[in-house]
């Protein structure tokens, strides 16, 4: 209760301070938000996320889905997904009506494009001042209608200090014969192909099939240094040092580093990719309000560092960023100055021929090397054996029917 | 066949609804996105593109059927002995089979790994006694491994099942005709078994030819099977329409396997306990 009063207290200050700020706009005041907490409480909402990308309770840190359930009465329906692709498969098939979804941008442009967000009220959404103004305007949302940034993070190359040597800063590590069969590729097509691409220089939206051609034959250069194409297996991997190189995302570098402090990081010089989740309303939604009143909460000061330091993900909330308990505000990783700060380059949505060419590359790629002359062999001797076996068992047959006839 | 009832056709109605509503309409639907191309017009492009994967087609079911084969020949004398053991005996062991099956297939194969992984609980035992560690994760028997145990318990019990129904008058006799034990296995316990052995193949093959969580995992995606590439179609090119075609082929492919396996089960002495006809 006292955390609660004391979340009530902190936020009755920020808007009396808010509603000074933005005049222009009517964002509801702290009274007006509890009356609607009032109004909508009983109802719920049904929440589509990435796995593990919320505060949730284990280990004592906030349980952010309770907290916002206590504070309003408004229940909520979680759910987890792994990819994009999958909350995009989901959302297109109709099964199910989701009040709040967290995609990342590409993603976020493609939903947009198709018509399944909805624009979202920012009168409802007072601490939409707490989100700094470099996440505002992205090319995926830039009049900033229909999404509010949750989390930013950027992809660099893992490695472990005791099995690579000197201090490696280029993508060129993942293709060092030095380290064969101990470098992790992505086993997504997007990232995968990312990889080469920055590192030959490639634009990694490009439409291009012969661009994409020569990336999918730097990965098939690469593949005999692979050890294997992995998705969160990586964390066994890496920190148990059964690999010894990988791409990974910033923020679960971080995680790994706990576990295994021989573990270093960089972020390529030749650029890499950089990517915003941000939360929408989709159509579908049949509780857009309460939804809305779940992004406010989401982006309360005190809710967003609970998640910022239990995802170790950067945040876009500068209200977090300026709060002295915030443990990894300093953090190079994380938050690097501006003259650390990586060349990068958001994804943008891909048309559906540069997909379909991406993934049968990537099909490919994956088939490359399994001997072909093989299994045809093998197939062929059991078919052999097996149809020897049923012209025996049927003569056999035969023959006992004549036994029986006599 | 007499004439069904009122009352017989209402006891299936829920089944008959099931099945049209959970199989034959998803297959209408596979069905009808291979033929079509994004627009919804017919085509044949998607059935011509899997040439390309024929030998991903192939070697998916030669995979299945060597992991087939390992789970029957481990399974068979499993349940052989534990159908012959106490019955209170027997309660134990086949909780002891099921018990894999109490997690989720996710963590089960997540577990393998962390035994087989080069710096994993296997190879870490093996350079503290000195030995040279194995690489075991990342190839084809780290593939086979994982199908062998995770679809091990569906071979275990319909063999089981078949097994204790057996009456073992019937293997008395054979041994009072002077048969020996392993002439009464092969003429007598062994062709009544059958039906439970084929149900069992087809519990364990089917899965194995179309998964993509294990390859994935254990074969490091090194191996792809066409299970990988029908959830790439689907998940990230988001071609239905080809992954659909994938899968409508695979179905397919499927059918006739067990269709050469059902010749081995002839037509006579049908001891019931399996699951097929």
């Amino acid at each position: 209760m006292k955390k609660i009063a004391a979340l009530l207290l902190a936020t009755v200050l920020m808007f009396s301070l808010s509603v000074v700020a933005f005049a222009e706009s009517s964002p509801l005041t702290e009274t007006e938000l509890q009356a609607k907490y009032k109004e909508l409480a009983g109802t719920s909402i049904n929440v589509y996320n990435w796995g593990e990308y919320i505060s949730d309770g284990s280990e004592g840190v906030m349980n952010v889905n309770e907290e916002f359930e206590k504070l309003t009465g408004i229940k909520v329906n979680y759910t987890t997904y792994d990819t994009n692709e999958a909350m995009y498969t989901k959302l297109k098939s109709g099964g199910a009506a989701y009040d709040i979804v967290i995609p990342s941008d590409y993603m976020i442009e493609r939903l947009l494009d198709e018509g399944y967000l909805q624009k979202i009220n920012f009168d409802n959404i007072p601490n939409y001042k707490n989100i700094m103004d470099e996440y505002k305007g992205l090319y995926y949302d830039p009049t900033d209608e229909y999404s509010v940034p949750y989390n930013v993070g950027m992809v660099g190359v893992i490695y472990n200090k005791t099995m690579v040597k000197g201090n490696p800063t280029s993508w060129s590590l993942m293709w060092d014969k030095e380290y064969k069969g101990q470098v992790l590729q992505f086993n997504n097509p997007r990232d995968g192909f990312a990889t080469a691409m920055f590192m030959m220089g490639i634009d990694v939206n490009t439409h291009d099939e012969a661009e994409w051609q020569k990336a999918y034959r730097m990965l098939i250069e690469q593949k005999g240094v692979v050890q294997s194409y992995v998705s969160d297996e990586i964390f066994n991997k890496m920190e148990s040092g059964a690999a010894a190189i990988s791409a990974y995302y910033a923020g679960d570098y971080l995680l790994m580093k706990d576990n295994n402090p021989d573990l270093e990081f960089f972020y390529p010089e030749e650029g890499t990719n950089i990517f915003v989740d941000a939360i929408c309303i989709p159509k579908s939604s049949q509780n857009k309000e309460a939804a809305e009143l779940y992004i406010n909460f989401l982006l309360s000061e005190e809710v967003a560092l609970a998640n910022a330091e239990y995802l170790y993900y950067a945040t876009p909330n500068k209200a977090v960023l300026e709060n002295e308990d915030y443990s990894l505000k300093d953090n190079q990783i994380l938050y690097p100055d501006k003259e650390n700060m990586p060349k990068v380059q958001y994804y943008h949505n891909l048309d559906q021929e540069t997909l379909s060419l991406m993934t049968s590359l990537w099909s490919e790629l994956k088939i490359e090397g399994t001997s072909n002359t093989a299994v045809y062999i093998k197939l062929g001797v059991t078919a052999g054996i097996a149809l020897a076996v049923i012209i025996y068992t049927t003569i056999k047959k035969k023959k006992r029917e004549k036994l029986y006839d006599v | 066949m007499q004439k069904k009832t009122l009352s017989a056709k209402l006891l299936a109605s829920p089944h008959i609804v099931w099945s049209a509503l959970f199989i034959i309409a998803p297959l209408i639907m596979v069905a009808y996105y291979s033929f079509t191309n994004a627009d919804g017009n017919f085509t044949l492009e998607n059935i011509k593109a899997l040439s390309d994967y024929k030998e991903v087609f192939l070697n998916s079911i030669w995979y299945g059927i060597v992991a087939t084969i390992i789970c029957l020949v481990i399974a068979y004398p499993t349940a052989y002995f534990i159908a012959r053991s106490k019955a209170r005996v027997q309660s134990t062991m086949i909780m002891l089979v099921m018990l894999p099956m109490w997690t989720s297939l996710l963590v089960r194969t997540y577990s393998i790994m962390s035994l087989i992984e080069n710096t994993g609980i296997i190879n870490t035992f093996l350079e503290k006694i000195g030995l040279e560690p194995l690489q075991m994760i990342n190839t084809s028997g780290a593939v086979i491994l994982g199908m062998v145990y995770d679809f091990l318990p569906f071979m275990i019990l319909p063999i089981y099942s078949v097994l204790t129904k057996l009456d073992n008058r019937l293997v008395e006799a054979a041994h009072d005709l002077g048969a020996n034990k392993i002439t009464v296995l092969t003429k007598v316990i062994l062709p009544l078994s059958r039906s439970g052995i084929l149900s069992g193949i087809t519990m364990v093959f089917v899965p194995s030819v179309s998964t993509f969580y294990i390859s994935q995992k254990l074969g490091g995606g090194n191996f792809a099977l066409i299970g990988e590439i029908i959830e790439g179609q689907f998940v990230t090119s988001n071609n239905f329409n080809l992954g659909a075609a994938l899968s409508l082929v695979l179905m397919v492919l499927i059918l006739i396997c067990m269709a050469i396996m059902n010749h081995f089960s002839g037509d006579e002495e049908e001891s019931g306990g399996g699951l097929m006809p």
